[in-house]
Parts: structure tokens; sequence; C-alpha cells
């Protein structure tokens, strides 16, 4: 079947000549645009330069006024933040001098400072906390939220909206209120410093924030897509993992990026509920302002190694993001 | 293929009756049209034979196998929605497959199947493409692809042309009506549109207030409506009815001293029909009227609709009822003229205004 509007017009339309001209005003317009948000851009990434050229000073670099912009990079400042390390006699550094073929980059770089390295320092292995709560917290959080997001959003759930408010109003007192109650219920249940007892935390701080986000993805798929798929022939659970899964990947994504980075940078119940064995990173950088002096280097390098692993998530899904954080507003 | 029954099948949401207990039985390789405006429960009723509904109360019985209960993959129908629900992330090829993936199909058998269908629907150079790069009625011909790869026992569909365009519609009509007839598949279809249903069904059930008001083939339904609904709500314009009051083979309507003797053959009937009563509703289709100068029925010209092949003319009888009568559309009729007519006495019906149900004419042997 062919129409007119198919085939198009017969005889040819003559339209006015286009003008490709933009208006000076319009252009001085775009360019003033421009030039703003670079300034703002600036703005905003000057503390994320500082704390990077910080982190490659010496110590001598970070504390000359006026602050250098160019300098001789030196990694002093992760040697001080991953190692343990002893100030070394003058009688021992000559002992120490006299054999340097032995000696890796990293003991040469302690050696050059006047000392020795005696081991990993506490930073290593709570940065692994960190990697170990904050992952397992996000998975769980985002896969209970998916399931629970699903029920609410398919199902007649009894008292749905009560219980979609009370799932809400976990998240609506600020975290410092609840810190003690939660240390002594912890210390009865002996959760304090434990990985068990943070992740559980954390999962369920996240859990409402997802519950809530995924919802709404979801109800945005039309549910004649599983209905479909009922019909050809597929059980609920094949259904929800065939098609609702693959339909609702934008808004785990974006789901699963706000969850880490809560995770991830949490400090203040860190600080309370943890420790030795299960601290995180974020409480153990700040503690390192008030040992043995302000190590800037230290502080920045371990800023910035903190930093990195959230920024590569958000990169990694960062086209899922775009999509997800749009709600959904945006379809294809 | 299969026969589908469903006796007193009926659906509750709360007190609110969706679907009235309700029977009727589709036989092998029919093609049958569930009609009636929105929220007449026609939807539900196809929705609870799939399965996706569950039912409040009823048996439902594929070939004889009561199917109930059974969850909606078990029940080997297909199902066609309205906005196609083909899965957008899955290729046309995939979601074609789809079904055919479930029942463990080996890979040489879902290519076959799949060429197969593609050419029936001539949907072969559309397989590589994403359900978003395709038109609406593409879409829907992949989702027709995707039920009938399956060879189903039964297609259901909801209103699959409802959300295409006016001449693609009657196109993809014809198309269905043709996979229809090839493939010899019992089929049940919902629409709201009556001529969709005349042109389709080789029955049509016609539901309003969540019961069915007449089962019927598309003719019987047009000129043997059972009810002043039916007779409302089948044919563009519907039915012609007028009151009137039946006396001694007559009947006299209000407004302009229109008389109707009713035909012989319809006398009896109507005695019996109205028990008594002197109220009767008069209908006719606007092509049963034969304008003619010693017509004996008369009506003021309203307005004049051209339809194209033909006319339509409003003609006002009294003061606020108003029939369609279809003319010649080379003749015209100015406006407040009167027009005389008469009434095919073969295509002429008449209801009871007390139970809105027509009086059926008595066979005469």
């Amino acid at each position: 079947m062919t129409t007119f509007e198919e085939t198009g017009p017969r005889t040819p339309v003559v339209e006015p000549t286009r003008v490709d001209k933009v208006h000076p005003r319009a252009k001085l317009r775009k360019s003033v645009r421009v030039i703003l948000t670079v300034i703002v851009t600036f703005v905003m990434i000057v503390p994320v330069l500082v704390m990077i050229m910080t982190a490659f000073k010496s110590r001598a670099d970070i504390v000359t006024p006026p602050p250098k912009v160019f300098f001789h990079p030196t990694l002093e400042g992760f040697l001080y933040l991953f190692t343990d390390r002893s100030v070394l006699s003058p009688s021992n550094l000559e002992a120490e001098r006299a054999h340097p073929g032995d000696l890796n980059y990293w003991q040469k770089l302690a050696l050059s400072v006047g000392q020795k390295i005696n081991g990993p320092s506490d930073y290593v292995g709570r940065l692994k906390n960190s990697v170990i709560i904050a992952g397992t917290s996000t998975i769980l959080s985002v896969i209970l939220g998916l399931f629970a997001a699903y029920a609410f959003s398919r199902f007649k759930v009894a008292g749905k909206d009560d219980l979609l408010f009370f799932i809400l109003s976990t998240r609506m007192l600020p975290g410092v209120v609840v810190t003690i109650p939660l240390f002594l219920l912890y210390k009865q249940l002996g959760w304090n410093d434990t990985h068990i007892g943070m992740i559980i935390l954390y999962t369920v701080f996240n859990l409402s924030f997802s519950v809530w986000l995924l919802k709404g993805f979801i109800d945005e798929i039309p549910i004649e897509y599983e209905e479909a798929a009922l019909v050809d022939g597929y059980t609920r659970l094949q259904a929800f993992f065939k098609i609702v899964l693959p339909q609702a990947v934008n808004g785990i994504a974006a789901t699963t990026v706000f969850c880490l980075i809560f995770a991830w940078n949490e400090y203040a119940f860190a600080l309370m509920l943890t420790s030795e064995k299960a601290r995180t990173a974020p409480p153990s950088i700040a503690t390192m302002l008030g040992s043995g002096g302000l190590e800037w280097s230290a502080i920045a390098a371990g800023s910035l190694g903190f930093l990195i692993p959230v920024a590569i998530v958000t990169f990694v899904l960062r086209d899922y993001l775009l999509r997800g954080v749009t709600f959904g507003a945006v379809r294809k | 293929m299969a026969t589908i029954e469903l006796r007193q099948v009926e659906k509750k949401f709360g007190d609110l009756h969706a679907v009235k207990p309700l029977d009727f039985t589709i036989h092998d390789g029919e093609f049958v049209v569930l009609l009636g405006p929105s929220g007449c429960g026609k939807t539900t009723t196809l929705r609870m034979i799939s399965g996706l509904e569950a039912v409040s109360g009823g048996t439902i019985l594929l070939n004889g196998r009561n199917v109930t209960w059974l969850h909606p993959s078990e029940r080997d129908i297909a199902f066609v929605f309205q906005f196609y629900a083909l899965y957008p992330h899955l290729t046309a090829r995939q979601n074609i497959a789809f079904p055919l993936q479930a029942q463990g199909e080996s890979r040489e058998k879902i290519e076959e199947r799949i060429s197969e269908v593609a050419k029936l629907l001539r949907i072969e150079h559309l397989l590589g493409a994403h359900p978003g790069q395709l038109s609406g009625g593409d879409q829907q011909r992949v989702a027709l692809a995707r039920a009938l790869v399956r060879r189903p026992a039964a297609f259901l569909m909801d209103e699959p042309l409802g959300a295409l365009d006016a001449d693609f519609r009657e196109s993809m009509r014809a198309e269905i009506k043709r996979l229809h007839v090839l493939q010899h598949a019992t089929t049940i279809y919902v629409t709201h549109d009556q001529v969709e249903a005349m042109a389709m069904g080789d029955r049509i059930v016609v539901m309003s207030d969540a019961q069915i008001q007449q089962i019927g083939t598309p003719s019987e339904v047009y000129y043997k409506p059972a009810n002043l609904f039916v007779a409302r709500f089948i044919g563009s314009p519907g039915m012609n009815l007028i009151n009137g009051h039946y006396a001694a083979g007559e009947v006299t309507m209000a407004g302009l001293d229109n008389r109707y003797d009713v035909p012989q053959n319809w006398k009896s009937a109507l005695e019996k029909g109205l028990k008594g009563e002197k109220g009767v509703v008069v209908g006719f289709r606007p092509e049963a009227a034969q304008i003619n100068d010693s017509g004996q029925l008369v009506g003021k010209v309203y307005a004049t609709e051209m339809q194209g092949s033909s006319a339509v003319l409003h003609l006002t009888i009294n003061e606020d009822e108003i029939i369609h009568i279809r003319t010649d559309r080379l003749i015209h009729y100015p406006i407040d003229t009167l027009v005389n007519f008469d009434i095919n006495p073969q295509m002429v019906r008449f209801f009871n205004p007390k139970t809105e149900l027509a009086i059926e004419l008595e066979v005469t042997q």
C-alpha cells in the first residue's frame, strides 16, 4: 500500500532558501555561556587539583608560601600513607646507605628522608575494609531493593503505602542521632568493630533509598512485557530475569552508584562503631591529622586513593547513569 | 486448534462486578469478536481466558480441559497486546524466538519457524531491527509473528489495531483476517470499534455493563439486534429508534402526526410481545428508509451529511427525536423541507420499551 504521504509530493516543493547564519548576539551569548561554564568548572575542580598536586609534593614543597604550581613530583605522600616507618639514627643511616643496590624504590625513598620501612601501615587494611564493607553492602542493598521494589510495583501488598513510608522514614533521622543507640545495640550483639555489623548497617541504611529509586524505575516498565512473557511460556521468575532485569539496568546502575558513594564515604557510623578490625578508610584519613604532626601529602594521597574507586565505577556506568538519573523521563 | 468454553465465568473487584457470570462457547477455528464500549468487561474477559487475570468464579475449558486455574504459560494460548509489548532490548528475530526458547526448541527448528512466519507476515527484512526502530504496523506484525510462531491452540487479541493510524488499521485488518483464514486458528478479538467487529468476526459477542447483550453473526447483530443497546451501538449511525403507541395494527408516533402501518406478519408478534401495553419502539436502519413522495412517514430535514458514496439525512420527526436516513448522494435536500419515506418492511424491527428487548417475529410455517 502506498499513500501520497509515503511517496511524497509529485511536484517539487519550493521553499525559501535556508539561511544558516546565526545572529551575532546569539553567537555572543553562546560564547559567554561557554566562558561561564569553564569558570564554574574550574572553581569546582580546583580543590581536587590541589589535592592531586599535594599528594605528589615533597614535605618542603607543601608548606612553601605561596603554593607552588610547578614542583618536582615525588611519591613521598604515598610512602607515608602506606608504610610504617622508623627514623634512623645518623650512624644507622650511614650503614643503610652503604649498599644501595639491595634496596627497592620505596626503601630508597624512605632512606632519602632518613627513615626505614618497617612494614605496611594500618591504612592498607582499612582501605581493604572499605572495599569489603562498601562493596558487599552495595550489592546486598541493590539486590534486596530490587526484589522489594518489584514486589511493591507489581503485587497487591497489604498496607503498601504505609510500608513504603516506613521504609523511607528510616532515612529521616540524621545518622548522628542514632549512632549512640546503635553503639549500645551493637555492643549487646557483639557487632562492634565487625565487618558483618557494618555491612548490615550500610545495607539497611541504603535499602530505603534503593527500594524507592528502583520502584520508580520498575513502575516505568510496562507490565505488558511480563504478561507477554507469561503467555509466551515463562514463569514469573524467568520473566523477571529475562525481561524486567534488562529493562531496569539503567536504574540498577544509578542505584548502585548512589549506594556505593554513600557506603564508601560514610564517616560518622564508621568512627563510632569501628576501631581496629573493621575500621574503614574515611575515619582513618581523618585520624592521620592527629598522629605525629600534619602529614599533608599522606592525607592528600589517602584522599586521592579514596576517590579513585568511586570515580572508576561512576565512569564505567556513565552511559546508564545519564539515562538513569533522568528517572526514566527520557525513553529510547 | 481449539474450542474454548466459558461457564458462568465472572470477575469481581470488591463488590463491583467487572464481568457478570457469562456463558459462551467459541468453536474450533472460529473468529469471535468481543465488542463493547470501554469498561464493559471485554478486556477483563479476555484476560481471564488468558490466565493473566484470575476468575472470581466459573470454569474455563480449553478443548474440554479445565484451565481455570492454570498459569498462563500452561494454557497454550498466545496473546497480542494493543501496544505490541515487544521486548525492547531484543531484536525482532529474538522477540519471535522468545516463546520457542521457552519450549526448549532446537536452534534449527527455531530458525525454520521464524523464517516461516516472517515470510507469512512479510517481515523478513525487519528481523534484525529493534522494536523501537519499527513503525507501529511493523511492530504489530512482529507481535503477530511472535504469537503465530508457537502454533498455539488459540489467539487472544486485545485491540491489536487500536494504536495504529487509520489507514494502516484497514490494511492490518485484512492481514489479520487473511492469517486467520490461512491458519484456521481459533481467535478471540477484543475491540470497541463496531466497524472492525463487523468486518472481522465470524461471530460477535456484544457486551455492555459487564454482561453479554447479544451473541450472533455480524448480520444477525446488525439486522436483528436483541435489544435497544445493541441496536444503538452497532452501525454508524446506529439504528433509528422511534417511540410510539401501538393500537390495532398501527403505530402512532409523537410529533409530525406520523402513523405507521405495521406489516401484516408482525401484528400477532407485536400483540404478544407487548402484552397489552401500548408503548413500542420502532427500529430501522438508515438504509431501510425508502424516500418516495407518497411515503407514509415524514420528517423535516435538519442536516445533511456527505459520506462519499452516499449521504445521510438527519430528519426531525418531533421536537427531540432525530432519525438518520441514507440517501443518494446526488440529490440535494434543502434544510427544513419535508421528506416522505417508507420503511422497507423486511428491515423493520420492534422493541418493547419496558424491557428494552427486541420483539421476535414469529416464524410462519
